[in-house]
């Protein structure tokens, strides 16, 4: 076949993209490799248009072991042991195929834990879609969470957690991002290179097919009617392979025969073969007739290409491959020789002796193009970030009813209930109370994780908007008694070949790089998903914080919940009129508009350190971070599921506009502030610590009764029965589905 | 002990696991009875040794004949995972012998598939002969149908064999033996089959 300028372009590389890899090949490049070129140098797995950004990052810090540039980052939590984890998006596939491509985006995920020698013990998703109000989003929604579920139970990994955000924009881009966290011996941390003359390279795992051929070139290309044709594009995940893979793949880990692994993910045997090479400083040869085929015919191009789930790639030492072999025998696995290790930096691939491609491993990797994007500051900016006229406002009672029941604030339980979160026994807190805690078996020890985003603030100021990302996944961690401890991103924005688009993508790094310095958090790793837009209109930009918390003592854990009748209620942090962004202004009055809530680091950081202090010191009985929704919605969340009401007075905030106090109050979405509730005679105790944290502490009320209730300036503004409330709250998303079936 | 494994090695009781054995891609349980173990399972449960099956484990059984019926998908059409109460009707089984009559157990619940379903002649005489050992009820032990998690037949969460030796269940009692993760409901199963064992109920396993 000729390489003609079409063939190039269908390939997704630009034109000086193709005269860089004639100039590096000094020859027309055969079709295999274009083809590998093409996926290698896509924005999924260049990084091209990111790179320079995500190079500004704090990547560094005393407990990092790994950071990013290999599967995963890898930080110690004492005990010897070492907490790996990642977050990844699988955004395009689960647009195409909800079910297969969330499915498939845990398994991915599971790879690149274990890949490291790390059992996987928790997952988290932080999800976005359309209104529910959509047939098509419904279908979406149910497809992926089906899909989650149905990968991570047959694991028997526990989903603990996560996030879901509604906004049109996601309507034709749904997000799906999982995050995975493991454990391993912190010296016994495998890391995916090859290296050492003449070592075999081990292919195992499922076979390969035709699915998922150019999945990465898709995830780096906008959506547009036609990409339901894409379907064959999207991989079919089994995970009951991934499970024997999984525990032959930790088993053969504990020989020390192994050199390097890696999974084939995107790009397939491609990527895992010149990025293990490349990491290693080596070459290598594989012939491509010796991979397992599921189907008749496969050509040299399709099998590089080809993302087939479920596969691993191993680097053996010389002489040991016989044992290596009998272990994957024993889990019924087939473990084939594919090639070896050379000398000369050259990815070589044959088929069936012949050579079809010769690259040196270094243009694929290191030499890939790295752009410079131009950026230009949006024009809908200005606009978006002045608050128009509201009108009179609804009833204080109204807005309360209509955010509790609106599917981004009410309760996830549908979702939840459909994941196995307690399987393994280590899950402290369960989905739906706050941060996701799980113990650390054999230790004193536990972990909180949360995953958070907050996409109206990041796209009405994406600096702002992506520092309160990092600083609400911190805040979550620390109300559960989790010390924040390391992060990971997933940045999921639009075509960054457009100035605005980058522009966004650009200041929100620069936001998780202020705020990860701030609070000591660095980023150990992540993903960047662009390209997502339908039609020409992305989705609002959507970094997404992974952030792993250190509870020193297990039996020292807190929820959201409150405790007990009698206990008292108290603020921390500080409310001033911040309605910009929230979640009132956009259920109230379809609005994303205005400013977000200010940050002050310094303050966040003291709020970490006292609410980390406060469990510990079993001062803090419940702890629930104030978001969406204001101080209202989280009152009411402290009270549900407890059977408990709260009775609350707190002072208007200063400069609130004419007739908007009480929604300011009550509403506004001011950051660092957290409610919590201490025994009575533990408020002293509280105050004390509060202000040797330099945090203002305020006693708002008490717990008790069987309404919620609110005052401001000694006015009651809202005071609701707890179980209607809890009623709406609690129906609010499975009421789509069921309305949907009895119509249907 | 392994499932390619064909002896129990002496085992004094016999438990099947929760988990997808074999990815549940047939139906559930549907491989795993042909694991090569599952023969000295069958001839253990036969002399009377004592068997728990524990979600996918009672499938198992089910899918093995050792216990009657079968599973379908659940009501909701969907996983479920949550915490759910059980009343405790016999106390006559090795897995039960430390609880009393009537004893409900907060025990959590994950599968897809646990919706018991067994012909009314069938339910009848499980009725008759007793067998019937857990059911989904309420917390204060009242059966309804709103306790019913997946629409069990007769709220049917667990049963025994005639011989009372082989029980199966739907809940997962080892998800429930600690406070810090929600109940230790679950604990007082596994310690009447300690208990049995120890009363000499047990037959040693070839």
């Amino acid at each position: 076949m000729t390489i003609t300028d079409e063939v190039v372009q269908q390939h997704g590389l630009a034109p000086d993209e193709y005269q860089r890899i004639l100039e590096m090949l000094g020859r027309d490049p055969t079709l295999s490799e274009l083809g590998i070129f093409s996926v290698m140098w896509s924005e999924h797995c260049s990084y091209k248009s990111s790179r320079i950004h995500l190079k500004t990052l704090p990547t560094t810090g005393p407990r990092v072991l790994q950071g990013p540039g290999e599967n995963a980052g890898a930080v110690d939590i004492g005990d010897g042991l070492a907490a790996v984890f990642k977050i990844e998006s699988h955004n395009h596939p689960s647009f195409i195929e909800p079910y297969q491509g969330a499915a498939t985006g845990v398994g991915g995920i599971i790879r690149d834990i274990f890949t490291m020698g790390a059992r996987p013990i928790a997952l988290l998703n932080s999800l976005r879609f359309g209104s529910l109000d959509e047939p098509l989003v419904r279908r979406n929604f149910a497809g992926v969470v089906a899909g989650i579920a149905g990968y991570g139970n047959s694991m028997g990994i526990p989903t603990v957690g996560g996030e879901i955000g509604f906004d049109e924009s996601y309507t034709g881009n749904p997000l799906v991002n999982v995050f995975c966290l493991g454990i391993a011996r912190a010296d016994e941390i495998i890391k995916g290179v090859a290296s050492g003359i003449g070592n075999a390279v081990y292919y195992v795992g499922a076979k390969t097919g035709r699915d998922g051929i150019h999945g990465a070139t898709m995830a780096s290309a906008e959506f547009d009617e036609k990409s339901a044709e894409k379907r064959p594009a999207v991989q079919v995940g089994d995970p009951f392979m991934e499970k024997l893979l999984l525990e032959a793949c930790l088993e053969v880990m504990k020989t020390d025969a192994l050199i390097g692994i890696q999974d084939m993910g995107a790009a397939g045997l491609t990527c895992s073969t010149c990025e293990m090479a490349a990491r290693g400083g080596a070459g290598i040869e594989i012939d491509v007739s010796l991979v397992p085929q599921r189907e008749a015919g496969m050509t040299p191009y399709e099998i590089l290409l080809s993302e087939s789930q479920e596969r691993m790639l191993l680097v053996v030492k010389q002489g040991r491959e016989g044992e290596i072999e009998r272990i994957f025998e024993k889990w019924d696995l087939h473990a084939v020789r594919i090639g070896e290790v050379t000398t000369d930096g050259l990815m070589r691939v044959k088929n069936q002796g012949e050579v079809v491609a010769e690259i040196r491993t270094e243009c694929l990797t290191d030499g890939a193009p790295l752009y410079h994007r131009p950026m230009t500051q949006p024009s809908y900016l200005a606009e978006a970030q002045r608050l128009p006229s509201l009108g009179v406002p609804k009833s204080a009672t109204e807005a309360f009813r209509r955010l509790l029941s609106s599917p981004g604030i009410a309760s996830k339980r549908w979702v939840y209930r459909q994941y196995d979160h307690m399987v393994r026994t280590n899950t402290l807190v369960l989905p739906g109370m706050g941060a996701g805690v799980v113990r650390v078996k054999g230790t004193r020890r536990a972990l909180a994780l949360s995953v958070d985003g907050n996409s109206r603030f990041v796209h009405l100021d994406p600096f702002a908007g992506a520092q309160l990302a990092v600083a609400e996944a911190a805040r979550n961690v620390a109300c559960a008694g989790g010390q924040p401890i390391a992060g990971t991103n997933c940045l999921n924005f639009g075509n960054p070949e457009r100035s605005e688009i980058m522009w966004q993508f650009a200041r929100a790094v620069e936001g998780i790089g202020v705020a990860c310095r701030a609070l000591d958090i660095p980023i150990t790793g992540g993903n960047v998903s662009l390209y997502n837009e339908t039609d020409g209109k992305a989705i609002l930009p959507t970094p997404v914080l992974g952030v792993v918390g250190l509870i020193e003592d297990a039996t020292k854990v807190t929820s959201r919940r409150f405790r007990s009748e009698g206990d008292s209620i108290m603020l921390l942090g500080e409310a001033w009129d911040e309605l910009g962004g929230s979640a009132y202004l956009k259920v109230m009055h379809g609005l994303v508009r205005g400013v977000p809530p200010r940050l002050d680091l310094p303050r966040e950081a003291a709020l970490l350190r006292l609410l980390v202090k406060g469990v510990s010191d079993g001062v803090i009985r419940s702890a629930h971070d104030c978001a969406e929704g204001g101080l209202a919605v989280t009152l009411a969340e402290c009270c549900f599921d407890t059977g408990l009401g709260a009775e609350v007075a707190v002072p208007s905030v200063e400069t609130a506009l004419s007739g908007f106090e009480d929604v300011s109050a009550l509403f506004g979405e001011s950051v660092s502030r957290v409610v919590v509730s201490v025994a009575a005679n533990q408020v002293a105790e509280m105050q004390r610590l509060a202000a040797e944290s330099g945090v203002p502490a305020t006693t708002v009320g008490r717990v008790g009764g069987d309404r919620i209730r609110v005052a401001v300036d000694g006015r009651g503004v809202l005071d609701e029965p707890l179980a209607a409330a809890e009623r709406l709250w609690s129906c609010a998303i499975g009421n789509h589905f069921e309305s949907q079936r009895a119509t249907g | 002990m392994w499932h390619k494994e064909t002896s129990l090695q002496g085992a004094d009781a016999v438990i099947l696991p929760g988990g997808f054995a074999h990815g549940d891609y047939l139906r559930t349980g549907a491989v795993a009875r042909f694991s090569p173990i599952m023969p000295a399972v069958q001839r253990f449960a036969e002399a009377g040794g004592p068997v728990l099956g524990i979600c996918n484990g009672f499938q198992v059984l089910l899918e093995a004949g050792l216990l009657p019926g079968a599973m379908l998908r659940n009501r909701s059409v969907r996983f479920q995972c949550e915490h759910v109460f059980v009343k405790v009707e016999h106390v006559d089984t090795p897995f039960t012998s430390k609880c009393h009559p009537g004893q409900v157990l907060r025990i959590p619940i994950a599968h897809g598939e646990g919706n018991y379903y067994a012909e009314p002649e069938i339910v009848e005489q499980l009725e008759a002969r007793q067998q019937i050992v857990f059911r989904y009820a309420v917390a204060t032990g009242a059966v309804t149908p709103e306790a019913n998690p997946n629409g069990s037949v007769h709220n049917i969460a667990g049963l025994c064999n005639e011989k009372r030796n082989v029980v199966g269940m739907m809940p997962h009692p080892e998800r429930a033996c600690e406070l810090a993760i929600g109940s230790a409901d679950g604990l007082l199963l596994l310690e009447s089959a300690v208990h049995s064992v120890g009363q000499g109920n047990g037959v040693t396993a070839q």
